[in-house]
C-alpha cells in the first residue's frame, strides 16, 4: 500500500552531478522530484511545494544544509518532514551538527540506490505515523471541544431547572463543583407550600453526561411534587419508580432526602446509600448520624421499595449536614482514604460552626489529597419560622372559571390512609379559589395539621404527650409507622365548603375521625405556646386561620378561612 | 582500491541507474569538476578550499573515481588541520589525477551512445 503512494521529495545538492544520480534513483523508486542547488532554493521550494521529504547535502553556497534543515523544520510546523542529509561526512561531530538541524537520518556517498530506497520507506513510514497522531491528537480534541460544549449546555439547561429550587435561602450553606452535576453529585432544595423545606443531595453511578442524565427527572420530580405540597414517602416512591423505568440497571442514585419542618421543629429523613448525614445539636454538641437505611433510588421496583423516614426533633440553630462520598473516599499519594474518622476529628475541632466547611476543605488538603470535583457538601439549619419567606407561588390562569360556591365531602379509609396523602388533591382543589392563594402555606399548613392529628391521635390513637423528649420523639414516629402498617378500620373524613361573602368569599374546612377525640377544652386553655414538641399542631391551627373549633369530643375540628375582593 | 583509477563496477550501476540519461551525466561530473579544480587552484580561503574538496570527494566517490576521491579526502583533512604545506603539490595531483580520468569517462561516454 504505501510503496504504491508516490511522494514528492525534494534534493537539494550543489554538486549538479550528484544532483542528476540522486534525482534519477529516487524518479525510478517512484517519486516525484524537485531539486533545489543551494540551502535557499531548496527553503523556497519547500515553502511553495510542501514536499513530503527532503534529501539534504550539508555543505552548499548560498545557505547550508543545516541552516536549511533549521529553517524547513520550522515551516512544517508539527507535520514532520523528514530531512535526510546527503553527506560523505564521517566525523561524529558533523553528523551530530546534521541531528541538531533537525535531520532525520543520513545518506553517506557513493549512494546506494537500495539503502536509499529503504530510509525513504523508513521515513515514509515515521512521517504517515505522525500525521496519524496528530490527526487522531486534533480528533480528541474536537471530541473534547464538543464534550465541554455538550456540557455547558447540559448545565445552563440544568441550572435552570435547578434554580428553580431555594438553595439560596439563608439556612442552606454548600459547597458543590460547578461541574459536580458530571460527576453525578446533584444538590436540591425546594419549599413546600406549607412552608417546610425538602432537601435532596444525591449522587448518580458514574460520570459525564450519563451521570448527568438522570439528575433531570429526578429533578423534576422533586421541585413538581414538593410545590404540590407531598410529603418524602410519596415523592421517593416517585423518584424510585421513575429512576427504576428510565435508568439501565447498573445505574442508580444514592440519596438523602430531608424535610425540614420550622414550625414542628423537626427533621424527617431518608437515606439511600449516602454516607452518614448528622444532626448537630447545637446544645448538647451531639452530632447524631443519619445512617443510611435503604437501597439508593432507582434499585428496587415500586413494590418492595421502602420509604419509611425518621423523624428527629430540631431546636432553632441545630444543623443538619450532608456529604458526598467524594469527601471521605478522597484518596492521599498512597491511596488511603480519608475516613469517617479523620471527618469526625475535624468536628471534634470545630469551634465555629460556621468555619465547618472551610475546615474541612483544608482537613482534605493537608491530607494531601488529590482535588476531586464531586466533592458535595451541604448544611442546612432551623430558624425560627418567621425569618424565612418562601417565594411566591405563581400562578398562569387568568381567574375567569374561578369556583365560589360549592362543597365536598370525603371519606379516606383504612386502606386508603395507608398509603395516600390526600393533601396536595385537596390543596390543588382549594387554590382553584384565587382568593385562597394568598394564604396557600397556611392553609396548606392547617390542613396538614388537621389531617395528621385526625390520622395520628384520632384513627391511630398516639399520644401526643410521648414526644415531650427526644427518645419520645423517634419512638412516636415509630409507633405511628406500626399502627398505621396494621391498620384495618377507621376514617377520616373531609368536608369543604366555599361560599361568596360580598366581593370575597368563605372557606369552611372540617375534619373528622373515627378516634377516641380529646379533651379540646382542656389543650386549648394552655397558652399558644411555640416551644413545646407536643401540643404546636393545635395552637398552629389556632393562629393561622379566621376560627378554629372542635367538637364531638375533639373529633371533629372545624376551621374558617376568609377573604376579600381581589385587587 | 586507491591506485585504481575508476571502478567498473560502479559505473555499470550508474549506467543502469540513469539509463539514457548516463551520456549527460558523465558530461555534467566533467563539467562540475572543472568548476571545482579552478576552485581549488586558486581558493579565497582554506573554508572554501575544504568545501570545494569535500564537495569534488562526494561527487567523485558517487562517479566511481575511486582515486580522485581518495585525493579529495587528503585535502579535504589538510584543509580542515590548517596544515597548508603540501597543499599545492596534493591540488596539482588532483589536477594530474583529473586528467586521467576525463578521456576514460570521455571514452565510456562514446562507448555507451554506440551501444
Amino acid at each position: 500500500m504505501q510503496s504504491l503512494d508516490p511522494l514528492t521529495i525534494l534534493i537539494a545538492e550543489d554538486s549538479a552531478a550528484d544532483r542528476m544520480l540522486l534525482s534519477s534513483i529516487v524518479r525510478r523508486q517512484g517519486h516525484n522530484v524537485l531539486t533545489a542547488a543551494n540551502g535557499a532554493e531548496a527553503v523556497e521550494s519547500f515553502r511553495q511545494q510542501s514536499p513530503h521529504l527532503v534529501l539534504m547535502d550539508a555543505m552548499m553556497p548560498v545557505m547550508d544544509g543545516f541552516e536549511a534543515a533549521r529553517q524547513i523544520k520550522l515551516l512544517a510546523g508539527e507535520n514532520l518532514v523528514p530531512i535526510i542529509f546527503l553527506t560523505s561526512l564521517t566525523e561524529s561531530e558533523a553528523l551530530a551538527r546534521c541531528l541538531e538541524a533537525g535531520g532525520d537520518d543520513f545518506l553517506a556517498k557513493p549512494y546506494n540506490p537500495v539503502i536509499l530506497a529503504a530510509k525513504i520507506k523508513a521515513m515514509d513510514r515515521l512521517r504517515r505515523l505522525q500525521a496519524t497522531v496528530l490527526q487522531q491528537r486534533d480528533l480528541i480534541a474536537r471530541h473534547h471541544d464538543y464534550l465541554l460544549n455538550e456540557q455547558r449546555v447540559a448545565k445552563a439547561v440544568f441550572d435552570k431547572v435547578a434554580h428553580s429550587g431555594c438553595l439560596s435561602a439563608p439556612n442552606i450553606r454548600y459547597l458543590q463543583s460547578p461541574y459536580a452535576l458530571f460527576n453525578g453529585d446533584l444538590l436540591l432544595a425546594a419549599f413546600t407550600p406549607a412552608g417546610d423545606m425538602h432537601v435532596l443531595l444525591g449522587d448518580f453511578t458514574g460520570h459525564g453526561l450519563p451521570a448527568a442524565v438522570g439528575a433531570m427527572p429526578l429533578a423534576e420530580v422533586f421541585y413538581g411534587m414538593t410545590a404540590k405540597g407531598y410529603g418524602l414517602s410519596e415523592t421517593l416512591r416517585e423518584m424510585n419508580a421513575k429512576l427504576k423505568r428510565i435508568l439501565p440497571v447498573d445505574m442508580f442514585c444514592c440519596a438523602t432526602l430531608l424535610c425540614l419542618s420550622f414550625q414542628r421543629r423537626s427533621v424527617e429523613v431518608w437515606n439511600g446509600g449516602m454516607p452518614d448525614g448528622y444532626l448537630h445539636s447545637i446544645a448538647t454538641g451531639e452530632r447524631k448520624p443519619l445512617t443510611p437505611r435503604h437501597l439508593p433510588l432507582g434499585v428496587l421496583s415500586p413494590q418492595t421499595f421502602n420509604d419509611r423516614t425518621e423523624v428527629f426533633p430540631m431546636a432553632v440553630g441545630d444543623r443538619v449536614f450532608l456529604l458526598s462520598d467524594g469527601v471521605i473516599d478522597t484518596c492521599d499519594g498512597n491511596e488511603q482514604l480519608f475516613g469517617v474518622d479523620r471527618l469526625q476529628q475535624v468536628f471534634a475541632a470545630n469551634r465555629q460552626p460556621d468555619a465547618l466547611f472551610g475546615e474541612i476543605k483544608q482537613a482534605l488538603r493537608d491530607f494531601g489529597g488529590k482535588a476531586r470535583d464531586d466533592v458535595s457538601m451541604v448544611e442546612v439549619s432551623l430558624l425560627e419560622a418567621t425569618q424565612l419567606t418562601p417565594p411566591a407561588l405563581v400562578y398562569s390562569d387568568s381567574g375567569q372559571s374561578c369556583p365560589l360556591d360549592w362543597s365536598v365531602n370525603f371519606e379516606f379509609r383504612a386502606e386508603t390512609l395507608k398509603r395516600f396523602n390526600p393533601l396536595p388533591y385537596l390543596l390543588q382543589l382549594l387554590l382553584e379559589v384565587h382568593g385562597l392563594r394568598a394564604q396557600s402555606g397556611a392553609l396548606y399548613s392547617v390542613l396538614a395539621e388537621l389531617y395528621s392529628n385526625a390520622l395520628e391521635h384520632g384513627v391511630l390513637g398516639l399520644d401526643s404527650s410521648l414526644k415531650r423528649d427526644a427518645s419520645g420523639f423517634a419512638r412516636y414516629y415509630q409507633l405511628r409507622n406500626e399502627r398505621l402498617e396494621g391498620l384495618r378500620d377507621g376514617f377520616v373524613r373531609v368536608h369543604l365548603q366555599v361560599t361568596p361573602e360580598g366581593k370575597g368569599g368563605c372557606l369552611v374546612v372540617r375534619v373528622e375521625d373515627s378516634g377516641k377525640g380529646f379533651d379540646a377544652a382542656r389543650v386549648l386553655e394552655r397558652s399558644l405556646d411555640g416551644v413545646r414538641l407536643s401540643g404546636r399542631g393545635i395552637s398552629l391551627v389556632r393562629q393561622l386561620s379566621r376560627s378554629a373549633s372542635w367538637s364531638d369530643d375533639g373529633r371533629s375540628a372545624r376551621v374558617e378561612f376568609s377573604w376579600e375582593a381581589l385587587a | 582500491m586507491a591506485d585504481k583509477h575508476l571502478d567498473p563496477k560502479v559505473l555499470s550501476a550508474l549506467q543502469e541507474v540513469m539509463e539514457d540519461g548516463y551520456p549527460e551525466l558523465l558530461d555534467t561530473f566533467i563539467a562540475d569538476s572543472e568548476e571545482r579544480l579552478r576552485v581549488l587552484r586558486k581558493p579565497e580561503d582554506a573554508t572554501q578550499l575544504m568545501n570545494a574538496a569535500h564537495s569534488f570527494k562526494g561527487s567523485s566517490s558517487n562517479m566511481g573515481a575511486v582515486r580522485l576521491a581518495h585525493l579529495c579526502h587528503e585535502l579535504e583533512q589538510r584543509a580542515k588541520q590548517k596544515s597548508l604545506a603540501g597543499i599545492e603539490k596534493l591540488v596539482r595531483e588532483i589536477d594530474g589525477e583529473f586528467a586521467i580520468v576525463r578521456p576514460l569517462y570521455e571514452a565510456e561516454k562514446q562507448r555507451s551512445l554506440s551501444e
